[in-house]
């Protein structure tokens, strides 16, 4: 168990390592010199040469890395080109939003999608299959901001259910904050949902080909008690799996989501950034993102020890 | 193993056919006739603009049609170079052992960064032509086509058949392309279909956030974009183009459902 742990906490290092060369980098992709492209199209030559001394523009790809890593290490992000302020500070300010969307969304997904899923599974090639997979394929086909611009149309704008945009935080009461999360997560959750519907029926059809249900059916199980006793048993893992690989997808849809409904949060931080070519916020917004499914991915696997003895006992392959 | 043709595939197959004839007719039929017309700004759909017209008076029904040609070279595009890259990538690691952590590794720090943010930023850095949109978007879908070949080539570098030709002296380069990739072709004609569906709601994202194809390279993503400010009194502009667009990337997501679930008739042939 323990050295399960601990090779699995290693093995993340050689990863966030890529990622951070792949942000760092992205600033160096762009065609011409990158203090140019930090400093806007109306900048001085004096106010581009203070950007590259001040960011070490002017030392080696290598060294500069070297710098970019020790500051990353040390909590440091660098500071926004645009509002000169700490872009640790500016994540931290929006990060509220975010978190409580994805929340929103993974419950109602979770709670929508794996019922539907496994539903799905049971029936497969029938036609309550051709329903669950027909509706999961047309959600994912619909880009996420149409969708949400058609619930805003009928439920805020035509039925006036809703407020139509804009975020009420949490201090101001945990309805009014709901209540205004109500359209982007429905939105949101079409998208998510349907993936992990489309997966969990996946793994489902897999459990359920297993050699143990086999034998359930033969010593004479209900259809009921072998799905409910046997299956559903089997698939914490497969779940929290779906779960953690989708959650890219979740975090991509975000930022979407919070621009259409005009939401304060990380994901318009970054198209606010990107609009502005406000990089240091656009690389600190992804790293933090990456940290995140990074440390997503690392409890699923981690999950797995608690649904899967195997594991436990050092059965890891 | 189903041989009939099932709905989704016949429904997928139909649409697809429609829309690539759309994309190459609709230019030399229209012409690129959506001139801005001030006059005639802001139509609801009717009779005579079928889907309405924009803030500048131009007709969506051309605009969509012809935005379906860049829409699909986005997606056509995109699924060719992941392709492309991804097979390279998956070909070396899973047959070189040596090359395998470090391709891999560098695979899975590519994945660790959602992929719509990785493209909005290769997209606003590398500029608002369409290749680079092509190449921005194609960016993040890469590692997932690499670890799907890099999977088969694992299993396949082991069958008798690639020992013989090692032995009668083939050539590497001759082995993996000749031998192993025909055995990975069923996977990932299914893979392209999902890359380029999802590589077209990629372009209207990118789009739609400003960080997409100019204006005057139209797309469905670009046309909707340029209906963003007026939602409230000219919904059409965003409606007419994402229905076109909904319904494509669900044609080709059902016809790659449905090309999966046919089993892939290559190795099929070969385990009779």
């Amino acid at each position: 168990m323990a050295r399960f742990l601990l090779w699995r906490l290693l093995s993340t290092v050689p990863v966030m390592l890529t990622v951070l060369v792949v942000i760092f980098l992205l600033l160096h992709l762009g065609p011409g010199d990158p203090a140019a492209t930090l400093a806007g199209d109306n900048a001085t030559p004096e106010q581009i040469a203070s950007i590259r001394a001040r960011l070490h523009l002017d030392q080696p790809l290598i060294v500069q890395f070297a710098i970019y890593l020790r500051q990353v290490l040390s909590f440091d992000l660098g500071v926004s080109v645009f509002s000169n302020r700490p872009v640790t500070t500016l994540i931290l300010q929006r990060a509220e939003p975010t978190l409580m969307l994805a929340t929103t969304t993974t419950l109602l997904s979770v709670i929508v999608a794996v019922p539907a899923g496994i539903y799905a599974a049971k029936r497969v090639g029938r036609f309550g299959d051709y329903v669950v997979m027909g509706l999961s394929a047309i959600a994912f086909s619909v880009p996420v901001f149409v969708l949400g611009y058609l619930l805003m149309q009928s439920f805020a704008i035509s039925l006036r259910w809703l407020p139509v945009q804009g975020y009420r935080p949490l201090s101001a009461g945990l309805m009014a904050c709901l209540t205004s999360l109500t359209l982007p997560t429905l939105a949101l959750t079409c998208l998510f949902a349907a993936l992990v519907a489309r997966i969990t029926r996946a793994t489902m059809l897999d459990v359920l080909a297993q050699d143990y249900i086999r034998t359930a059916r033969a010593k004479g199980a209900g259809r009921f008690r072998i799905l409910i006793v046997h299956a559903l048993k089997n698939i914490g893992v497969p779940v929290v799996t779906v779960v953690g690989t989708s959650f890219a997808a979740l975090l991509g849809g975000v930022v979407v989501t919070e621009s259409v409904f005009n939401i304060p949060g990380a994901g318009r931080l970054t198209v606010e950034a990107i609009l502005t070519r406000d990089y240091p916020v656009v690389q600190g917004v992804m790293l933090v993102f990456a940290v995140i499914l990074v440390g997503v991915n690392l409890l699923v696997d981690l999950s797995y020890t608690l649904f899967d003895p195997r594991i436990r006992h050092g059965g890891a392959r | 193993m189903k041989r009939g043709y099932s709905f989704p595939m016949v429904f997928g197959g139909t649409v697809i056919a429609a829309t690539l004839l759309c994309a190459l007719l609709a230019p030399m039929i229209l012409g690129y006739s959506d001139d801005i017309v001030m006059t005639r700004s802001m139509r609801a759909p009717g009779a005579e603009y079928w889907f309405g017209t924009d803030n500048l008076g131009r007709d969506i029904f051309v605009r969509t049609l012809s935005g379906a040609r860049n829409s699909v070279i986005v997606g056509i595009g995109v699924a060719g170079l992941t392709l492309l890259i991804g097979t390279a990538f998956g070909l070396l690691a899973g047959y070189f052992n040596r090359l395998d952590g470090a391709i891999m590794r560098m695979m899975d720090g590519l994945m660790a960064i959602p992929g719509v943010l990785l493209a909005i930023a290769l997209a606003a850095i590398l500029g608002s032509g369409l290749y680079t949109v092509v190449i921005a978007i194609a960016a993040p879908e890469i590692p997932r086509t690499a670890r799907l070949v890099r999977s088969v080539v694992l299993t396949i570098r082991e069958m008798p058949f690639v020992a013989a030709a090692i032995s009668v002296g083939s050539s590497t380069p001759k082995i993996l392309l000749r031998h192993i990739l025909p055995n990975a072709m069923p996977a990932l004609m299914v893979q392209a279909t999902f890359v380029c569906a999802s590589a077209i709601l990629t372009e209207a994202v990118l789009s739609f956030l400003g960080v997409g194809t100019s204006p005057d390279i139209p797309s469905w993503g670009n046309v909707m974009a340029g209906g963003r400010q007026f939602f409230r009194v000219a919904p059409w502009v965003i409606l007419f183009p994402g229905i076109f667009l909904s319904i494509f990337v669900l044609a080709i997501n059902l016809f790659g459902d449905a090309l999966r679930e046919r089993g892939d008739p290559m190795l099929s042939g070969r385990r009779a």
